[in-house]
């Protein structure tokens, strides 16, 4: 067949032939990768970095489609630094790279981001979609929880790489390691986070349910790219999996205790194991002063209602009493949802069409006959099937992981339905290569470090984005690679990127949600639950995304704009739209309002006395990184200069934006009315919120 | 060779990416012929989904009766018994315990033990044409009865409110399924280009399964019901910042469209084209929708109708802007109303309840009537379950009711709907169903049938399957259609 025809039906022809059956254990992701070869090229592969390109280049070569040249250095360099920590490079950082002529440069300022910090603070975010992570519990009374705890775990075992494989074992099963200490407890928060109703009336039995079947169904998805859901009523229509095999697994989640308090079903209570967190030292300390000075202020007060003392003192003791309570409670240490294993095992039964009222056989924990075997002396508890997630025999695991882990650099997966690898799930495009990517992991001890590095170093990855109609023609979706991935940041890299590039950003790290401003009145469901915003004081205002309160009944606005779910439900890709309701975000929401404020300041002081395209260059760089084109640096200027005529002509606008406060020294209020309209500009730019 | 068209990531998941570049693909490669079945995943008729506008309006399988929803959802589950079922049998056992067999392996809310029956207190009377029964606590829907279908047999799978308002809005009582809106707007598209398709207007608390009940869940967020407020913003971040004007944002959206074309010429993503026509549209939206919601602009007989007051929060408002609302061509408008959750003292909560709905529903109904827009407009009361006949609390003690789902009431009408029709029967104490029960999959599949689209085809594939909003169920009402 002619190549070019050969390509288009690759496009075309679905995974699974007419002639497979439903549910064939032969599907190719059932069967463990087998390391390939790399491929033999032609013509010696000069454009190729490491063996990821040789598979890409070997498929490009197919094609007859050539790679797209290297993208721009500073292009390149914000790329990486948003793909890699989700925030810009500074300027001090754009320019040591500028002027880094070492072959290595590059190579170099990767590993510096995979040392940062940051890193586990950008990709905390895909993890916390797919463990449902919120501070609240969902449905009616969608009270508070805590739970950051795990989502700190999260954050500071990708910073320390754990590798995925002991990542699993702690968050599905860290209470039953024999050396369990508070820190695998917490990571067993990944299944605690599902959503428990406390709504009045409810019948536990079925809560309870509900968050087995959902721990079953996330653990499908999230480590085996399979979609077991289906087999909650009746066997898998597509895929090799049994109605029964899906009670074996939720035999594995079934003995935990109850969530819910409260037995006469007029009143429910969130409750099931917690740990309590260390307080330091200086928090105990305080706790135990405030202790002694209730107990001095009781005696007091016993001692004035003995003398029958006039009742000024006597009330002025008492409210002081109260003050002092309030702030006890201040101190009351924090807590974390965490499994724990009931000494008993819960009987588990297949339900009848999926209903826990109609219980019917008897079944044992068990995996799925379709993949491979739990070893017999393997426990029947979650250490078992957590062992049996990460065993390398696991033909699904290392695959579904490092095709997630491509999607969040390329923008989409070798397998593009990140959630599903089942028969019905589309071919890879580069099958080899997710083979080869995924016997690496586990050859690296599954490092998500050194997986993503190999990722990131790779020509494949330093691509330019630009894209000639003929390629847009030959291979609009960019399955095969050639050329360099664009597309929108996530919700909370569009806002840490404005803080940054405002520097308001604040990077300190951890602890309780904070609560950015948000519009008065957005929270507001039913039932006896605190639906008071009050936004956080002082930096917390400016705290990265992944530390902003999730209330699932209604998540913070400007997120929920950008595509971020309500996290229910586990999720393991965001859809990436683009609406009137972004635009309005970035143009209206007071915080970016905000930050089009601190970043005009920024600007201003920061090239005090400098001329105009001097400043307007910084201001560029710093929302995109590279240096405006003449054209872009005239326009500009060109709108700059209009904005301060304008404002002049209009001293009630400037007085209505700017109030009271000052301009920076050296520029006029009407300067810098200009400028924010300047700033706003560049942090509404479609580049501004690409990564590309 | 044996080959299937994929349709996985081509449907619209990647509509953002796929649909877009896709469409630009046309006549290069890809005949036109497996353009439009690649484009088709959902089973709409050849039509692309504009990857500029997704909201783009989208003609349905076949004609179609009704254009627009307005879908009313009283939270809380108000109680049938005292408002359209009038059971005698139920007021003459008043007090007596009810049936052991009727309550034999059957789970409740709250009640406990061997509960006690509980008859209305409220007069019904045969309204309309048709001799539809209503209680007295809705004489204005009653002067309208003729242009109603009303189901007395509804039922659902959830006796908590949470799950069961999941229930009625997905079909599913647990999260992670689009709402019946989404699957509207996605299906359908919108009329108006200046307006989201699908608009929420929220009077009280939210209900308690919260924003998820007008999500979009796995299809794209495009599809969301977007909620208009009554007090603040009427969409969040609508109006600019202290000192903008508008034509000061012009002029920012201006400057902003000239660098995002010098991009576009440069790197050439059309991914920068809809973003650009996304900033239009944004500012077309900052004058229709204040537009939209200041209804000060109504004629007074219009308020008088309606029972409105221009800059309050209500219910009535509601309603009046659902009218606007559609009239602008928005495909799905959903009105929630809470605090019907009558645990307690049913007897004087309900009419409060029903003195400040009652009038404005029927107010919608004339009005839209009157209008020529009924025709083209489908009306749908429901709540996510109905009420036990028997008592809550103590007799003596201003008694309520507890959640019920095995049988409840819902109405339609407009649009294809026969007015006067009275679906379904009861068993003498309005507790079981006793002839053609229906299940929100019925009222799904009748709503999208209404509509112009087959239920069975209006599909989305997600997770390896083709998910769809009636599941594998629904059988539409078609006794109750014209």
């Amino acid at each position: 067949m002619h190549r070019p025809t050969l390509l288009l039906l690759a496009f075309l022809v679905s995974a699974p032939g007419a002639a497979l059956r439903a549910g064939d254990p032969s599907h190719w992701a059932y069967a463990a990768p087998a390391r390939p070869d790399l491929p033999a090229l032609d013509h010696g592969g000069a454009w190729a970095r490491n063996a990821v390109d040789a598979f890409v280049l070997a498929r490009l070569d197919d094609a007859g489609l050539a790679p797209a040249v290297e993208a721009d250095r500073e292009r390149l360099l914000r790329r990486v630094f948003l793909d890699l920590v989700g925030l810009p490079p500074s300027i001090e950082a754009i320019d040591a790279f500028l002027a880094d002529d070492r072959p290595d440069a590059f190579e170099r300022v990767v590993d510096e981001l995979l040392a940062s910090p940051a890193f586990g603070e950008r990709w905390a975010r895909p993890w916390l979609d797919a463990a449902r992570y919120a501070d609240s519990n969902g449905f009616q009374r969608d009270g508070h929880r805590q739970l950051w705890a795990f989502r700190d775990w999260v954050i500071d075992a990708l910073n320390a790489d754990m590798p995925f494989d002991h990542f699993t074992v702690e968050q599905i099963a860290g209470d039953l390691l024999p050396d369990a200490g508070n820190a695998q407890r917490i990571a067993t928060g990944f299944h605690r986070a599902t959503t428990v109703n406390v709504e009045a009336g409810v019948d536990q039995e079925q809560d309870r349910v509900n968050a087995v079947l959902d721990r079953v169904n996330t653990t499908g998805t999230v480590w085996l790219g399979t979609t077991l859901e289906c087999a909650q009523c009746h066997d898998h229509k597509y895929d090799p999996f049994t109605q029964r095999e899906y009670y074996q697994l939720f035999a594995f989640f079934n003995n935990t205790p109850l969530e819910t308090s409260g037995h006469d079903g007029a009143r429910r209570e969130f409750t099931g194991p917690r740990i309590t967190l260390p307080q330091t030292a200086e928090e105990r300390a305080m706790r135990d002063r405030l202790r002694e000075e209730k107990k001095a202020l009781e005696k007091r007060i016993g001692e004035l209602e003995k003398q029958q003392a006039a009742g000024d003192d006597l009330e002025s003791t008492k409210g002081e009493l109260k003050e002092l309570e309030k702030r006890l409670a201040q101190t009351r240490p924090d807590s974390s949802l965490v499994m724990v294993e009931l000494d008993d095992p819960r009987p588990t039964n297949v339900f009848t069409r999926g209903s826990f009222l109609t219980p019917g056989e008897p079944v044992d924990a068990a995996t799925p006959a379709a993949l491979h075997p739990l070893p017999g002396d393997a426990p029947r508890n979650r250490l078992g099937l957590a062992r049996w997630l990460v065993d390398p025999a696991n033909p699904l695991m290392a695959r579904v992981t490092v095709n997630r882990w491509w999607g969040e650099l390329f923008g989409r997966g070798l397998v593009p339905s990140l959630e599903d690898f089942g028969t019905r799930a589309p071919r890879p495009s580069h099958p080899m290569l997710l083979d080869w990517l995924a016997t690496e992991l586990v050859r690296d001890r599954w490092s998500r470090k050194r997986a993503i590095r190999r990722l990131v170093t790779s020509a494949t990855y330093r691509q330019s984005s630009r894209v000639s109609p003929e390629k847009l023609q030959r291979d609009p979706e960019n399955r095969l690679l050639s050329r360099g991935a664009r597309f929108r940041l996530d919700a909370e890299r569009i806002r840490d990127n404005a803080l940054a590039i405002s520097g308001q950003l604040c990077r300190a790290m951890g602890g309780p949600p904070v609560r950015p401003p948000q519009p008065p009145d957005v929270w507001r469901v039913t039932g006896v639950v605190d639906n008071t915003y009050r936004a956080s004081e002082g930096e917390d205002r400016y705290r990265r995304g992944v530390y902003v309160v999730w209330r699932r009944s209604s998540p913070y606005p400007s997120f929920v704009n950008f595509d971020a779910p309500d996290r229910t439900a586990c999720v393991v890709e965001r859809p990436r739209t683009n609406t009137p309701l972004q635009a309005l975000t970035l143009l209206n929401d007071p915080v970016y309002v905000e930050a089009a404020s601190a970043f005009a300041k920024r600007v201003l002081s920061e090239t005090r006395g400098a001329p105009l395209d001097v400043r307007l260059t910084l201001a560029f760089r710093l929302a995109v990184t590279r240096r405006p084109t003449a054209s872009e640096l005239a326009l500009l200027g060109r709108a700059l200069e209009r904005e301060i005529e304008r404002a002049r002509e209009d001293p009630k606008r400037v007085r209505a934006t700017l109030g009271d406060r000052r301009a920076p020294e050296g520029v006029t209020r009407e300067e810098l009315v200009a400028w924010i309209h300047i700033a706003t500009v560049l942090l509404n730019l479609d580049e501004t919120i690409t990564r590309g | 060779m044996a080959t299937r068209i994929d349709t996985r990531d081509l449907t619209a998941a990647r509509l953002t990416a796929t649909r877009r570049e896709l469409f630009q693909s046309a006549g290069v490669g890809i005949g036109a012929i497996a353009l439009a079945a690649l484009l088709d995943g959902d089973g709409l008729s050849a039509s692309p989904r504009d990857p500029r506008n997704p909201l783009a309006p989208r003609p349905p399988h076949r004609p179609a009766r009704a254009k627009s929803v307005i879908h009313i959802h009283m939270v809380g589950a108000p109680s049938h018994l005292d408002l359209f079922e009038d059971k005698p049998a139920l007021r003459k056992h008043d007090g007596e315990p009810v049936p052991a067999r009727m309550i034999e392996g059957q789970r409740f809310a709250f009640l406990r033990g061997h509960p006690r029956l509980l008859g209305t207190r409220f007069q019904f009377e045969r309204r309309g044409r048709c001799g539809m029964p209503m209680s007295e606590l809705l004489p204005h829907l009653g002067a309208v009865a003729d242009e109603i279908a009303l189901i007395k047999t509804m039922h659902t799978e959830e006796f908590n409110h949470a799950p069961a308002q999941l229930f009625m809005q997905t079909g599913f009582s647990r999260f992670g399924r689009p709402s019946v809106g989404s699957w509207v707007t996605y299906g359908l598209g919108s009329e108006n280009a200046g307006l989201p398709g699908f608009v929420v207007l929220v009077t009280g608390a939210t209900a308690g399964a919260g924003n998820s009940l007008w999500g979009s869940a796995f299809l794209p967020t495009v599809y969301q019901g977007i909620r208009f407020r009554s007090k603040g913003d009427p969409v969040l971040f609508l109006s600019n910042p202290r000192g903008v004007e508008r034509d000061d944002r012009r002029r920012a959206i201006e400057d902003v469209t000239a660098l995002n074309r010098v991009q576009l010429a440069d790197v050439g993503d059309p991914e920068i084209a809809t973003r650009i026509a996304q900033y239009e549209l944004a500012f077309r939206m900052q004058s229709s929708v204040p537009e939209l919601m200041d209804i000060s602009t109504e004629p007074p007989d219009v308020h008088e109708l309606y029972g409105t007051k221009p800059g309050r929060e209500s219910f009535a408002n509601h309603c009046l802007l659902a009218r606007r609302l559609v009239e602008r061509g928005v495909r799905f408008v959903q009105l929630y109303d809470s605090g019907w959750d009558h645990h307690g003292d049913v007897f004087g909560n309900l009419p409060k309840k029903c003195q400040a709905t009652d009038r404005p529903i029927a107010a919608l109904i004339t009005d839209l009537k009157r209008r020529g827009l009924l025709d083209e407009t489908l009306v749908v009361w429901s709540s996510e379950f109905g009420r036990t006949p028997m008592l809550q609390g103590q007799p003596s003690k201003k008694p309520g009711r507890d959640h019920h789902k095995d049988s409840f009431c819902t109405w339609l009408a407009g649009a294809g709907v026969r007015g006067g029709t009275i679906v379904g029967t009861t068993d003498d104490l309005g507790y079981y169903p006793v002839e053609h029960a229906v299940h929100f999959n019925d009222l799904h599949a009748t709503i999208l049938h209404l509509l112009g689209i087959d239920h069975e085809r209006l599909t989305f594939r997600f997770q390896g399957r083709e998910f769809r909003l009636t599941d594998v169920g629904g059988v539409v009402l078609d006794q109750m259609l014209v």
